[in-house]
């Protein structure tokens, strides 16, 4: 972290990245602790576009951007389309399943650990090699994503995309029983 | 490329001052535009009435008139509502709004932001404007607000696959996001020979401009798909407890929301600011850019409008059929056979 703070260029970042940062972990919290079901779908909507702000902070624009189209746009509009079809009482009511709060934290915790303990094994203080620090410098970064995915990744790419056909499909299947 | 008509360099707050305060005087005036000469000229004439006479020349101050009456206003919270969230959706709707005119470019200098990712970020944030509509709907606690609210957002989501897979088959052709790039594509581009007129993506691609102007009429919720809206079946959907300045929000997003849509066609399939005989290069297509792209823009509008008074509304089935079973195979086909023809030719 040092090695990032002492470069100059980085300073604004860095302070952008506290700030995004933190509206990100309140919202976070505000999201699980609201006691409103449509009200934590909206937190979530500015969790996402924290995130998509960190992905822009990053130089990793087309993420940002399918952050957006795909997490807010679509994800999050179905969900709240979803509760608001079935449950959508207003005002704070018994709308939050208090029962599953233990399995739900334990949950939580198990998965922060695992994905912290993989992070430090793989990268432990390795420093990473910084590619570029302008526009210039790192280039066509959304050509570069095109690129390694359909030229380096083109079949594991093609793998995912039949695993979320196959789990769309069968979600029409178990929702239509006739 | 900046500084080619001024030859001064600004800093990057006086650039962003300027570019902010652009946005805040456009995006009214283009809702005024279009609000006064197709919502109440055309309309009136296609139907054969009057329409309004009295403030200004021939009404055309109507508008303004209007603006000012929703400004005084009281503004009324419904006593169930949330009232945070009600107060809160007619800023994203606007926001969405806002943000889509970012990536606008009117010459070659004359854009705010020129994303390498424009068209995408375009379609990305005009996405937002369902949130704010089932916001909107749901804390007005009432049952239209929130039917209306519903529909929206079914439509909104059925309608945002055609309209970016309409897009993609232009961004195949001219292997670019950039709006700018886009526009360069089709000033460079020839056909069967002759660059005179460049190629105008509209000729290419007229599949897709037909399956665009169909979803960006139903993404504006106008008809023949305003089911969100229908003031007979849901009184005015999901706007119907707003009053005073946050329906003039609403009023304001929808208009100029169908002015960015007019725009992002007029670049993708017409042209843009590129004029034939102006040379692209030249700082006189800085000048002559904004008014061929205005000029460009009211003919799609006008497009739009003119479906928008002639068709009756769709019924739901109607309306969710036509995207998935028809726009969005014939788009996939558009994308199958504009990929192949790119890499074949």
């Amino acid at each position: 972290m040092s090695v990032l703070a002492v470069t100059e260029v980085l300073v604004a970042q860095n302070i952008a990245f506290a700030i995004i940062a933190l509206g990100v972990v309140v919202a976070g919290v505000r999201l699980v602790t609201t006691e409103n079901v449509v009200h934590a779908a909206l937190w979530l909507v500015v969790v996402l576009a924290g995130i998509a702000g960190l992905y822009i902070l990053l130089a990793a624009e087309f993420t940002a951007i399918v952050q957006v189209l795909v997490y807010i746009g679509a994800i999050v509009v179905l969900f709240l389309f979803g509760i608001m079809l079935t449950r959508a009482r207003l005002g704070e009511g018994e709308t939050v399943n208090e029962r599953m709060r233990i399995p739900a934290l334990v949950i939580a915790v198990a998965m922060f650990g695992l994905m912290a303990y993989s992070l430090w094994g793989y990268f432990g203080s390795t420093e990473l090699e910084v590619v570029g620090r302008s526009t210039a410098e790192l280039g066509q970064t959304t050509a570069q994503v095109a690129d390694s995915l359909f030229l380096t990744y083109l079949i594991p790419f093609e793998v995912v995309s039949v695993l979320l056909l196959a789990a769309l499909t069968g979600a029409i299947v178990l929702a239509r029983r006739d | 490329m900046s500084g080619l008509i001024f030859a001064i360099e600004l800093a990057y707050w006086q650039q962003t001052l300027i570019k902010v305060l652009v946005a805040a005087v456009l995006i009214p005036t283009t809702a005024l535009i279009l609000g006064i000469v197709f919502l109440f000229k055309m309309m009136s004439w296609m139907q054969s009435r009057m329409g309004p006479q009295e403030a200004g020349p021939r009404g055309l101050l109507q508008l303004a008139a209007d603006g000012l009456k929703f400004l005084q206003k009281e503004d009324i919270i419904p006593d169930r509502a949330d009232r945070f969230v009600f107060k809160a959706a007619p800023v994203v709707v606007l926001a969405s709004t806002f943000l889509t005119y970012v990536i606008l470019p009117a010459g070659p200098d004359l854009v705010i932001e020129n994303l390498p990712t424009g068209i995408f970020f375009a379609m990305a944030v005009s996405s937002l404007s369902v949130v704010g509509v089932l916001m909107a709907g749901w804390a007005s606690s009432n049952k239209y607000a929130l039917m209306g609210g519903l529909r929206a957002g079914g439509q909104l989501i059925a309608y945002e696959l055609p309209l970016i897979l309409a897009v993609m088959g232009v961004v195949i052709q001219a292997g670019s996001l950039s709006m700018q790039d886009i526009v360069w594509a089709q000033a460079d581009g020839s056909m069967f020979g002759f660059g005179g007129l460049g190629l105008p993506f509209v000729i290419t691609q007229v599949l897709a401009f037909f399956i665009f102007m169909a979803a960006i009429q139903a993404e504006l919720t106008q008809p023949p798909f305003d089911m969100p809206v229908a003031e007979s079946e849901v009184v005015g959907g999901f706007h119907v407890e707003y009053t005073g300045f946050r329906f003039l929000f609403f009023f304001l997003g929808e208009f100029a929301t169908a002015f960015a849509f007019a725009a992002i066609a007029a670049t993708l399939f017409l042209g843009g600011w590129w004029v034939p005989g102006v040379d692209p290069n030249s700082a006189l297509a800085n000048v002559v850019g904004p008014i061929a792209l205005f000029v460009k823009i009211m003919v799609v509008a006008f497009l739009i409008f003119w479906f928008r008074f002639t068709y009756p509304r769709f019924r739901e089935d109607q309306l969710q059929r036509f995207a998935w079973k028809y726009l969005i195979p014939l788009a996939l086909a558009n994308i199958t056979i504009t990929g192949i023809l790119v890499v074949v030719l």
